[in-house]
């Protein structure tokens, strides 16, 4: 059992790593990885968040949209799996938002650092995949919380790995066409490259 | 004579002359002949007259071992292998080379094991370096930055890690890709973030993945397919016809300049007494090897045969040693700070175990585990700046 968790995790973290295997959350992966720093703090809000809203998604999902799930409520025939897009959308927002205005009333401290990239992260695609592989795989809601954690130090690395390159990168002389974003998309390539060691593994 | 020549074709190249545009080659044919002259003539900081043009020339030296040890299995593996076959002759090229000059296929004889072998080798290396320095050129005349000895080195691991039956549009494609994408638009020497002939082997390892791995191209003759001992560990099925003596020696089919731990270990001597390669990070490379290949020993597994392969093996075969001592080793993408670079190499070494055991998509992993030691090294390194800042500002917060 636990040896389970245990590969799904490490799978989750490295060899499906949802940014450099499967190129999720490119936009703020791309963005926000100016600075080690800053990309430390959006790396763990995306690991709370994904930890908070696929769990709950699970639950959601197995209660109420699954086909049959409805059946305390009198009704097994019916199917609302069309509607999972955008309720995972409408968890996600809804989560983030009472989150934020928790880490407000609470731990103003925390709130201050992750600043900007909790609302941020809300259109993350990262976060949104996060509850959808949950659906497709059919995870039980313990993988769930298992898979959300991996997924999200995965991309945590990815995004400080890259803004440690992008630090390196300040002192390199780069043709002007390619500067900013250009040697970013070149950098992530060659980061998926090496990320390459682990497809393949079998846990 | 010769400086006066090259003073004397250098005015056409200064500022104003005909061909300014050319000045970067120019400037690195200078080099090669003469000690650059402008030197740093005030620096407090020079403690050594070590500059970049001495620490490529030293890696150069120490790949000669390499080099002859590759030369002489790649044609012994060649030969031996034709006489299994009973082949008198070898067709193509090569053969009519080698009738030509009157030179038999005896794999007894070290002079003919060594001729056939850098019929191999040689063309390989002149086409990497004619396609990988038409790149260099290119972007240093457009660029304006200066062609350096670098060059020499990539130019001269890339063949090494290819296997000897690779077509050379291939060898050129990955030289092209690992200059042009690993290192030039970065801006050259200094700057890449991955290893650029690395790089280049990844590129085609993972375009080309039928050609380049698998069975059939660790030997040079057409139509001979030899598992390399690696993959005989790994497959059950192989009987191990192999001994370790045979492997540290390099008289294994692999990748050309992988084969032998000897001549490497020659190499890591003189890197190591020169102060160039680092001996930390090849420390470092080869604890993390040995720690997490007893941990796989000790925890054994009845279905997968890598379980059991102990850390001698693992430090002969495939290209663990040429890896940990030329390509980790290498200043510009290795981790700079000095605990940073224990941390680096540990991470290489225990990956490359982890990869050869449990991945069985690759049955070697040196070449990626050092990328990925690659991407994480700034990181690394910003870790141990951060520490050190924090220290000197406790010390002088009184």
């Amino acid at each position: 059992m636990f040896e389970e968790y245990l590969s799904l995790f490490i799978k989750a973290i490295f060899i499906e790593n949802m940014a450099l295997a499967f190129f999720l959350g490119m936009c703020t992966f791309l963005a926000v990885s100016k600075k080690v720093d800053t990309a430390i703090g959006l790396g763990i809000a995306v690991v709370v968040v994904l930890l908070i809203t696929v769990p709950i998604n699970n639950l959601v999902y197995h209660a109420i949209l699954a086909p049959g799930a409805l059946a305390w409520a009198g009704m097994p025939d019916a199917d609302l799996s069309f509607l999972g897009l955008i309720t995972y959308i409408g968890v996600i927002a809804a989560t983030v938002q009472i989150l934020e205005m928790f880490l407000d009333k609470f731990v103003p401290s925390l709130y201050n650092a992750l600043g900007i990239f909790l609302p941020l992260i809300t259109v993350n695609c990262a976060i949104l995949a996060g509850s959808l592989f949950m659906v497709e795989r059919d995870y039980t809601f313990v993988e769930s919380i298992v898979y959300s954690t991996g997924s999200g130090i995965g991309w945590a690395i990815a995004i400080i790995g890259l803004a440690g390159i992008r630090e390196k990168l300040k002192y390199s002389n780069i043709p002007d066409g390619l500067k900013g974003l250009g040697i970013t998309f070149i950098a992530a390539g060659l980061m998926a490259m090496a990320f390459m060691l682990f497809s393949g593994i079998q846990l | 004579m010769l400086r006066k020549m090259l003073d004397n074709i250098g005015k056409k190249f200064e500022k104003g002359g005909k061909l300014e545009r050319l000045f970067p080659l120019y400037e690195a044919a200078d080099t090669i002949f003469y000690t650059s002259g402008k030197v740093t003539k005030s620096g407090s900081h020079v403690r050594d007259v070590n500059d970049l043009k001495r620490t490529m020339t030293m890696v150069v030296f120490a790949l000669i071992p390499v080099v002859l040890m590759t030369m002489y299995n790649t044609g012994f593996q060649a030969n031996s292998a034709l006489q299994n076959l009973g082949a008198t002759s070898v067709e193509g090229w090569r053969g009519s080379v080698l009738s030509f000059l009157g030179i038999g296929l005896d794999s007894g004889s070290i002079f003919e094991n060594m001729m056939h072998g850098a019929l191999f080798f040689l063309p390989l290396y002149l086409v990497t370096l004619a396609v990988g320095g038409f790149w260099e050129v290119l972007f240093a005349t457009v660029r304006r930055h200066e062609i350096n000895e670098g060059f020499f080195v990539t130019g001269l691991l890339f063949p090494l890690i290819c296997p000897p039956d690779i077509p050379f549009w291939q060898a050129a494609l990955g030289i092209s890709f690992g200059v042009v994408i690993g290192k030039e638009v970065f801006g050259g020497v200094g700057m890449n973030i991955l290893n650029p002939a690395l790089t280049g082997r990844a590129f085609l390892f993972f375009a080309y993945p039928a050609q380049i791995s698998g069975d059939s191209v660790w030997v040079a003759v057409d139509g001979v397919s030899q598992a390399t001992p690696l993959s005989q560990f790994a497959d059950k099925a192989l009987e191990m016809t192999t001994s370790w003596w045979d492997a540290f020696y390099g008289m294994i089919p692999g990748s050309m300049g992988e084969t032998s731990t000897l001549a490497i270990l020659i190499g890591a001597a003189i890197l190591i007494l020169s102060g160039i390669g680092s001996w930390r990070i090849m420390l470092s490379v080869f604890v993390g090897m040995v720690l997490i290949a007893l941990m796989f020993n000790a925890i054994g597994s009845e279905t997968n045969p890598m379980f059991a392969v102990t850390w001698q093996w693992h430090f002969v075969l495939g290209g663990f040693a040429f890896g940990m001592v030329f390509m980790a080793t290498d200043p510009v993408s290795a981790a700079m700070t000095q605990k940073g670079q224990y941390i680096y190499g540990f991470l290489i070494g225990a990956l490359v175990v982890l990869v050869r055991v449990v991945n069985p998509a690759f049955p070697e992993g040196m070449m990626l585990a050092i990328l990925f030691g690659n991407t994480f090294a700034p990181v690394i390194d910003k870790i141990f700046v951060n520490k050190n800042i924090k220290r000197r500002l406790l010390r002088n917060a009184k």
